[in-house]
């Protein structure tokens, strides 16, 4: 069960992506995407591709998780490609058949569209895949820490996230355990159509809400006896630190993002 | 002066419910190993929630070191000198690395980096756990769990432990590693220990023993005191350890024993010596 969580998957390898600070590669995600939908030239996605390649090159992460990454999305990549293809217009006529046409604009766009989807979503999964789950919410915790003047929780939201990540496992295995301790009482999860199979969920579901509480009011009295008292006065084990080549990487895809701007 | 010092000790949940614990006067000194028993219901997870201020007194006073619980200017420093393991070993590890978690203590009491990395590794050393401190809780056996759980609260650097049930929920080997690992704390480094549970066995090497029924406390001495009082120990819905039992039966029945036998070794040696 745990095989099948492609999302937030990280992959231990000793390469120089990795060993970037979080922050420099969100920031460099947040540049990519939005020269992603600057850009709207075949020669600007064939760069935009290439910087991926050699992204992933350095990063020592194989292809195949990429991929693998991307499948999830196929439906909708077809569905906007196919709808571009039949509906939009402009241009001259390249296929016709009956009343189903083909224009150029349409094969264009559904092209673009396509390919930003693909490039979005193989990048961001870099991201996930070579930034540890912790280092990640700790490197959205210091982005956000300036917003916290206009009343945004940094410190909670990301307290939230690591707490979540690390009870997904711990509630999946109980949510297997339950499972099988209905199953033993008679419980049938699998014939029905769909509303039967929602149905047949809630015997499971139940006491796994039940628990998560309990478990929680736990896990509040120990962080408390373990004098927790939110983000104020707390210090970091391992806090973040820049280094030269992270001001590098920030540089370069500053430059790399106003070279966009000004060219297309 | 006492560590903790707990005087006319009252407490109730709400106002109108019954009352939890009554009239508790208590004594822990430095270094002490103290093992308090009781069945369910005995009040004995109530009174190890009020040693650290998580709950606070209703009638009567706690105090640490001098400090009285009720204050809340108090209560950071009293949770840092009073630790506190849980029974369940998953709902206490907040961090999805052990050394992250066992971080988090000294992290909250806003320690530098560098102080805390050598807490970490001290504590981890000291339960036995340092190689795994890369590791995921959640792939670890419960006994690991709760070592881990008592790491975490050794990073804090407290004065007492407070172990509520620490082994309630483990296996036999987990329950023996946990139990060894208390142990070795008191003795190495003269770590006072204040350990809950409803385990005879567990009691056998305290220094005092604290046999709670009613929310009252019913029972108070060494250990040997208390299992020679065997019908007040079964009025209170406890067991004397096996080995105590066996013994006993086997004084009964005419074998020239002392009273004081509670570990098979000793037994065992005694029985070898006896033909």
């Amino acid at each position: 069960m745990l095989d099948d969580i492609i999302i937030g998957q990280y992959i231990e390898r000793d390469s120089f992506i990795h060993s970037l600070d979080p922050r420099i590669k969100i920031l460099v995600i947040i540049f990519f995407i939005i020269t992603i939908f600057l850009i709207n030239a075949f020669t600007g996605y064939l760069f935009l591709a290439f910087f991926i390649l050699v992204t992933v090159l350095l990063s020592k992460i194989k292809v195949k998780y990429i991929i693998k990454s991307i499948r999830p999305l196929i439906f909708i990549i077809s569905f906007t490609l196919i709808v571009h293809l039949f509906m939009t217009r402009g241009g001259q006529i390249i296929w016709e058949w009956r009343f189903l046409k083909i224009e150029e604009e349409g094969l264009r766009m559904g092209l673009f569209m396509s390919l930003r989807l693909i490039f979005l979503v193989s990048y961001t999964s870099l991201l996930t895949l070579t930034t540890s789950p912790l280092a990640l919410t700790d490197g959205l915790e210091s982005l956000l820490k300036p917003f916290e003047k206009i009343g945004l929780p940094a410190h909670e939201l990301a307290m939230m996230m690591s707490i979540a990540l690390r009870f997904i496992p711990t509630l999946l295995e109980e949510a297997q355990k339950i499972m099988k301790a209905q199953k033993a009482r008679g419980a049938d999860f699998e014939s029905g159509n769909l509303i039967n199979k929602a149905k047949s969920l809630i015997p499971l579901l139940v006491p796994l809400f039940v628990n998560a509480f309990r478990r929680a009011d736990d896990l509040a009295l120990a962080m408390e006896a373990r004098c927790y008292r939110g983000g104020e006065g707390r210090s970091r084990m391992n806090a973040l630190l820049l280094v030269n080549k992270d001001y590098i990487v920030l540089a370069l895809s500053f430059v790399y993002l106003i070279s966009v701007g000004i060219f297309l | 002066m006492s560590l903790i010092n707990i005087e006319n000790l009252h407490y109730r949940y709400n106002s109108k419910g019954n009352w939890v614990l009554k009239e508790v006067d208590l004594e822990v000194n430095s270094g002490e190993f103290v093992v308090i028993v009781g069945h369910n219901g005995s009040g004995k997870s109530t009174l190890a929630k009020m040693l650290n201020g998580l709950l606070i007194p209703t009638e009567g006073d706690i105090e640490i070191n001098g400090r009285s619980t009720k204050d809340r200017d108090n209560i950071w420093n009293i949770r840092q000198q009073v630790g506190m393991v849980f029974q369940n070993p998953d709902n206490q590890l907040i961090a999805n690395i052990v050394e992250e978690d066992v971080a988090f203590g000294p992290e909250n009491l806003g320690l530098e980096s560098m102080k805390i990395r050598d807490r970490v590794d001290w504590a981890l050393k000291e339960v036995g756990m340092e190689e795994f401190k890369r590791h995921a809780p959640h792939n670890l056996s419960g006994g690991q769990k709760q070592r881990i759980a008592i790491a975490g609260v050794l990073a804090m650097k407290p004065k007492c432990l407070v172990l509520d049930e620490p082994t309630a929920m483990l296996d036999p080997l987990g329950r023996k590693s946990v139990i060894s690992t208390i142990e070795k704390l008191n003795k190495s480094l003269g770590m006072t220990v204040v350990h809950i549970t409803h385990f005879m066995n567990e009691a056998i090497k305290a220094d005092r023993i604290i046999v709670m029924d009613g929310g009252r406390v019913a029972l108070e001495g060494t250990p040997k005191d208390i299992f020679a009082k065997v019908n007040q120990i079964k009025k209170y819905n406890l067991d004397l350890p096996q080995v105590a039992q066996l013994a006993l039966e086997l004084q009964k029945s005419g074998l020239d024993l002392p009273d004081d036998i509670f570990e098979v070794d000793r037994l065992v040696n005694l029985l070898c010596s006896l033909k």
